[in-house]
Formats: C-alpha cells, structure tokens, sequence
C-alpha cells in the first residue's frame, strides 16, 4: 500500500508558480530545486560551529548522494542536531561550507528559503501544530506558495485534497483526520511529523529520531517507509536505536565530538575499535 | 473504517462553493450571536433615543448613546489586540499609540473645520498655532482640511508605524517579553514627544471645541447617533474581516506560529512576514477606533499615548477571553461599563476594583467570561432543554 501510494505521490511535479513582482517582504523564496547532476545533493566543508568556546562541530566534512539514505549515529553531544541545525540554516557556522546541490549556498538563505529550496526536517520532539486539526497540519505542511497573500484566498484544490488523503493513509491517521493533532499519541505524533514531510515534498529529508516513542509495529513501518523513500529521496536519519539503525541502513555515519569518526557498512562501523572505545563499546 | 470525513471536509466539488466568510460564521456560534445584539443594538439604541419620549422611563439619553458609542469604539481597539494576541501570540501593550494616532488624525481634520469660528478666528490655523505664533500651517497639517484624505491618514499613519516598527522588531526576531517592553515604550515616547508643543498637535492640551463634522455640527444629537451608527456598522465590518482573515489559510499559519514557530520556519514560510502584516492590520483597526473615537468624545490630547492606556486594554482582552474576538468586546464594554460606575460612585475605588478584578479572572476564569460561558452554557442548556440530547444522538 505504501508503495503504490508513493509512486503516485511522487510522480506529481512541483508546482511552478511565477514569482509575483515587487514582495519585497511577502515574495515566496526559492521555487527551484537543487542541481544535483554531479550525484552529490548535500555537501558539508569543514563547518566548525562553536558556542561559548565549546566546538559543537570540529571542521566537519560530509558528502550526501542523490537517492541515499544516511544514518547519522554518535554519543550525546557527538554534534548530530547541530549538523541538522546548520543545514536547515538555524545556527551559522563559524567556518566552512555547505551546498545544496551544485548551485544552493546554503549559508546564504533563511529558513523558510531553505525549506522551500526542499529540505524538510522531523525534529527530536515530535513537533506538530497541536491546536490545529491533523488534516489542517498536513494542509499547512503542503509544498507550494507560501506567502501572507496566496494564503489569505488559497483553497484546496481536488488534486491538493487527494494528495492529503494519501499521506493520511500512508501515516495511518485517516480516522484522526478532524481531531486536534494535540490529542494524539506520541507515536502517531511522530507520524503525523513524517506525513507533514511527505507533504512538503522536500528533495532532502532530515530525521531526527523517528522511532523514539513507537511500537515495534509502528518502527517497522517507518522503516519500511523510509527505505521507500530512499532512491526517490535523498534521506538523512539520526537515531539511537541499533536495531533500527540496522534495519535500514546501507552507510553510516559515526561522528564524535563534532568531527566524522568513522564512515561505512554498519557492520563495519560496528567493529571499528575506535567506534567500540568511544560509542559502542560503553 | 473512516466513518466521518466526509462531515467536516465537503469534498470537492459537492454543490456550488460556498463563500469562505460564510463557511466561517457556519462554525462560529458566538460570532453568530455577536452579530445579532449589534443589529439589535443598531436598530434599539436610535429607536430608544429619537423615537420614545424623553419623560419615559425607556428613553435613552443622548448621554448614553455617546457614552455607548466610546464603548464599542473600546471594543474594536480591544478585537484589533485580541487578533494579535489572541491569535498569534503577539502582546503588544502599546496598541494605545496607533489608537490615539487615528484618534489625532480625525482630531486635525476635525481642527481644520472650526476655520473662522476659532477664538482667534484664523481662517486656516487652528488656535494654539496661532497662540504659539506661528505663521504657516505646517506641512503635515496639508490635506487633512479634506476628509477623504484625512481618513486616509487615519489608516495610512497607524499602519505606516506598525510597518516599520514590526519590519525591525519581527526581523530580529523580537518576541515574547522583550516585544511587549519595547511596544511600552514605544506608546511611551510617542506620549512624550505629543507633549511638546512645538511638534504641532496643540501640546499637552491636544485638539477639542471641535464645531462640526462633513458639515453636521457636533452639537446635534443627530451627528452622534449617526456616529454611533458609523461605530456599530465599522465594528460588525471589522469582525467579518477578522474572521475571514482566520478562517483562511494565512489565519491557520499565524496560530501555527503561535503554537510552534520554529516549526512554521522549517516548513517553508516566511513566518516574519505573517506576523508583520497582521501586526499591521491591527494596528489600523486600532487607528479607525480612535478616529471614531476622537469625534464621539469631542477631545485628544497625549495622555491617549499614556502606557496604562495599552495595559487597560490587554486586561479588557484578558476579561472577556481571549482568541475569541467577540470575548475581547465583552471584555471591553463590561469593564468600561464598570468604570464609567466605580469612577462615579467610588472614584478612589476604581484602579482597586480593576486590579482585583483581572486577578480573580486570571485566577478562576483563565479563558476569560467568554470561556466561562462556554464551559457552562452546554451543560446549563442540556440542563434547560433535555430532549436536544436524546435529538444529537438520534441524528
């Protein structure tokens, strides 16, 4: 069921809308995506962030492939959501650079216009709009124009509601539709942050922890999905759980004290000694 | 397994597309309710003033219906507050300011109306310029004798200020706390410099003896009941447009913002931009109340600008229950109702009274009377009315 709903939803093109002239302060950012045609969507060189003398990141450097699906794992305070932060254009490097394909500085833009540009991000905590109906969340997290005036006559078109409902199926929240989002269970939560994801229709993906709080159903089905989603999408997935890790995996990612300590198949990141002494072996 | 999408979300298509205004007042039962007291209001008040006789015990004095008529201008400056509070998280406790900015709009174009009737009897310059000296009417004073462009102003000056100092403020990302101190300080300075009598606007005795209005003088009963009719009608105008701006898309976005802004950032929008212009349109909402303000009352003058002026009105908000629009007119008439009282019965009694007052309703009614009636009123009409239960369950 996931798969042929993805192949639907991931067959629709982005809406190009034509920018409007003179929104000097409502004007929707970046419409177009990133150039990947080197094979290479996201590109970290040397970023050192650091805050009040603590390096959070140390000259990190991290290359992404178009279509991969990375997992970041590392001890607290390894500098993972730090990464996330630079990326998404929360927290400015001290050092470094980092591109969005061949021709987005990712330095250079807001967050919204690097949301728009198409990175989207599932935070540690669920972070959902909970005073807001699940289908009002889902509607909100819809990639297209974005600014005050488009939103004050917007409506939903049949093409807009359907592709809703979809995601509603895939998060299995479609009973849930009409209720508060505040209301919902952590899990379902969690879920309902992928679906606004799968919404945002975003080139590269960050996740933060999926899987904290789910049931071993509910963290099977999200690794069933975010395995489809890799090859469509480029995917980022920090988390702390092993087994999930495992699950999903093709390369991981160790970092350690804001630097990458080791980088490969998990079974070879899981036997590397200096993984063991610093992660693994605790 | 999905028993009741279909309910809340027509789907597409299903009939002709209803209007989205109409669609929101659907959903909105206060809102309803609101709307039925001011047409009964508007139609009662000129009913009660103009036809029954003054001797009857049902009359109502032209006093009332000024005094009436402050309170609904009260009301919409207190909606304009709710919509940013209220609904996007934004306490301004310096609304007052773009209050008394429209006020002295309608004030300067109301001075330039006396003309020759004036103690000093300048043709063009109002009295204190001329006490002052001066020899020329100053170049922001052009234009404001036309009442288009006067009106213009009324909207164009509040909402040029709350631009500029939103642009700044929303675009450091000000917010909280610190947003709410420097909107104090903001109504504070404006206070300030009002008082000086070389900025232009008569000092600290401000503008009043204002003699007539788009040629209906200011003494006639008529003209204050077609202001309070003008206040009435701006209000219920004011309410749909509030309405319709949060039952629309950018309206779930701004109390997405509220909620979870960061969120709101990371999903793609420009979540300075939103608070920016709702920022705005509050604040020209809160200039049209003091331009209709400035006539009904016949006086501005800088203590409009005064800081416990903009905290009066987050209390009026807090009272009536806010997030509601329709509470913070509640908020706003009750409270005032009950200080034209106090200050006349008790006057040492009053800012007690107040106090008190916002401190029980914080305590025991944290979402205002509004709220209160809400909580109560469905049990209570359950109470009243037993068969509309087992009817809900049938349908």
């Amino acid at each position: 069921m996931i798969r042929t709903a993805l192949d639907r939803f991931s067959g629709r093109s982005r809406s190009a809308k034509p920018p409007r002239v003179g929104e000097l302060l409502v004007g929707n950012p970046l419409e177009t995506g990133p150039d990947a045609s080197r094979g290479v969507i996201l590109y970290l060189e040397g970023i050192t962030v650091s805050f009040d003398g603590f390096r959070a990141l140390d000259d990190l450097t991290l290359y992404v492939e178009v279509g991969e699906l990375r997992c970041i794992i590392g001890p607290n305070g390894a500098g993972k959501t730090t990464m996330m932060d630079v990326i998404t254009g929360k927290t400015r490097p001290d050092a470094g650079s980092a591109w969005f394909g061949q021709t987005i500085d990712l330095l250079n833009l807001t967050e919204p216009e690097i949301a728009q540009a198409g990175i989207g991000r599932k935070f540690q905590k669920p972070t959902v709009f909970e005073q807001h109906t699940v289908f009002e969340n889902l509607e909100l997290a819809m990639a297209g124009n974005k600014s005050v005036w488009h939103g004050l006559h917007a409506r939903l078109t049949a093409l807009e509601r359907e592709r809703i409902e979809e995601v509603l199926e895939i998060i299995q929240l479609t009973d849930k539709r009409s209720g508060r989002a505040g209301v919902l269970a952590h899990g379902q939560k969690q879920w309902l942050e992928i679906g606004m994801l799968l919404m945002q229709d975003p080139q590269l993906l960050l996740v933060d922890e999926p899987v904290a709080g789910m049931t071993p159903q509910e963290t099977e089905r999200t690794a069933e999905l975010l395995t489809m989603l890799a090859g469509r999408r480029s995917l980022i997935v920090v988390e702390h759980d092993m087994d999930f890790v495992r699950s999903i995996a093709r390369t991981v990612t160790v970092l350690h004290e804001g630097r990458v300590l080791a980088q490969g198949g998990i079974d070879e990141v899981q036997n590397d000694p200096k993984v063991i002494e610093v992660y693994l072996g605790v | 397994m999905s028993a009741t999408p279909g309910v809340v979300i027509a789907p597409a298509g299903a009939g002709r597309p209803r209007s989205r205004l109409w669609q929101a007042l659907q959903g909105d039962r206060g809102g309803r309710i609101f709307l039925a007291v001011l047409l009964a209001v508007a139609l009662l008040v000129p009913l009660l003033n103009l036809a029954v006789p003054a001797g009857s015990a049902l009359h109502l004095s032209d006093y009332s219906v000024t005094l009436l008529g402050k309170y609904l201008t009260y009301a919409l400056l207190a909606m304009a507050v709710d919509l940013i509070w209220g609904y996007c998280g934004i306490l301004s406790l310096g609304h007052g300011a773009f209050f008394a900015l429209g006020g002295y709009a309608m004030g300067m174009y109301l001075m330039r109306q006396i003309g020759t009737r004036g103690v000093y009897g300048n043709p063009v310059l109002p009295d204190f310029m001329v006490f002052l000296n001066w020899k020329q009417l100053p170049w922001f004073w052009h234009g404001m004798d036309r009442f288009p462009f006067a009106m213009a102003m009324v909207i164009v000056v509040p909402g040029l200020l709350a631009l500029v100092f939103g642009f700044l403020a929303f675009r450091s990302r000000v917010s909280g706390v610190y947003l709410s101190i420097i909107t104090q300080a903001l109504t504070y300075a404006l206070m300030l410099a009002f008082f000086r009598n070389n900025m232009g606007f008569g000092g600290n005795n401000g503008f009043t003896d204002f003699k007539d209005m788009l040629g209906f003088s200011q003494q006639r009963a008529g003209t204050h009941m077609a202001l309070f009719l003008a206040t009435v009608l701006i209000l219920a105008g004011a309410y749909l447009a509030c309405r319709y701006l949060i039952a629309s898309r950018a309206g779930r976005v701004i109390q997405a913002v509220r909620d979870a802004e960061s969120r709101a950032r990371f999903l793609g929008y420009r979540v300075e931009s939103y608070k920016l212009w709702i920022f705005v349109f509050s604040a020209v909402l809160a200039g049209i109340a003091g331009a209709l303000y400035v006539p009904q009352i016949g006086i501005i003058n800088p203590s409009e600008f005064s800081p416990i002026n903009s905290i009066e009105i987050v209390i009026w908000v807090a009272i009536g229950g806010r997030g509601t629009l329709y509470g913070a007119v509640v908020g706003a008439v009750l409270v005032n109702y009950a200080k034209t009282y106090f200050t006349a019965a008790l006057p040492s009694f009053w800012l007690y009274a107040l106090g008190g007052l916002f401190v029980l309703v914080t305590l025991f009614l944290p979402r205002g009377v509004v709220g209160a009636m809400h909580h109560f009123g469905p049990s209570l009409r359950a109470r009243l009315r037993p068969r509309t239960r087992s009817r809900g369950a049938g349908a």
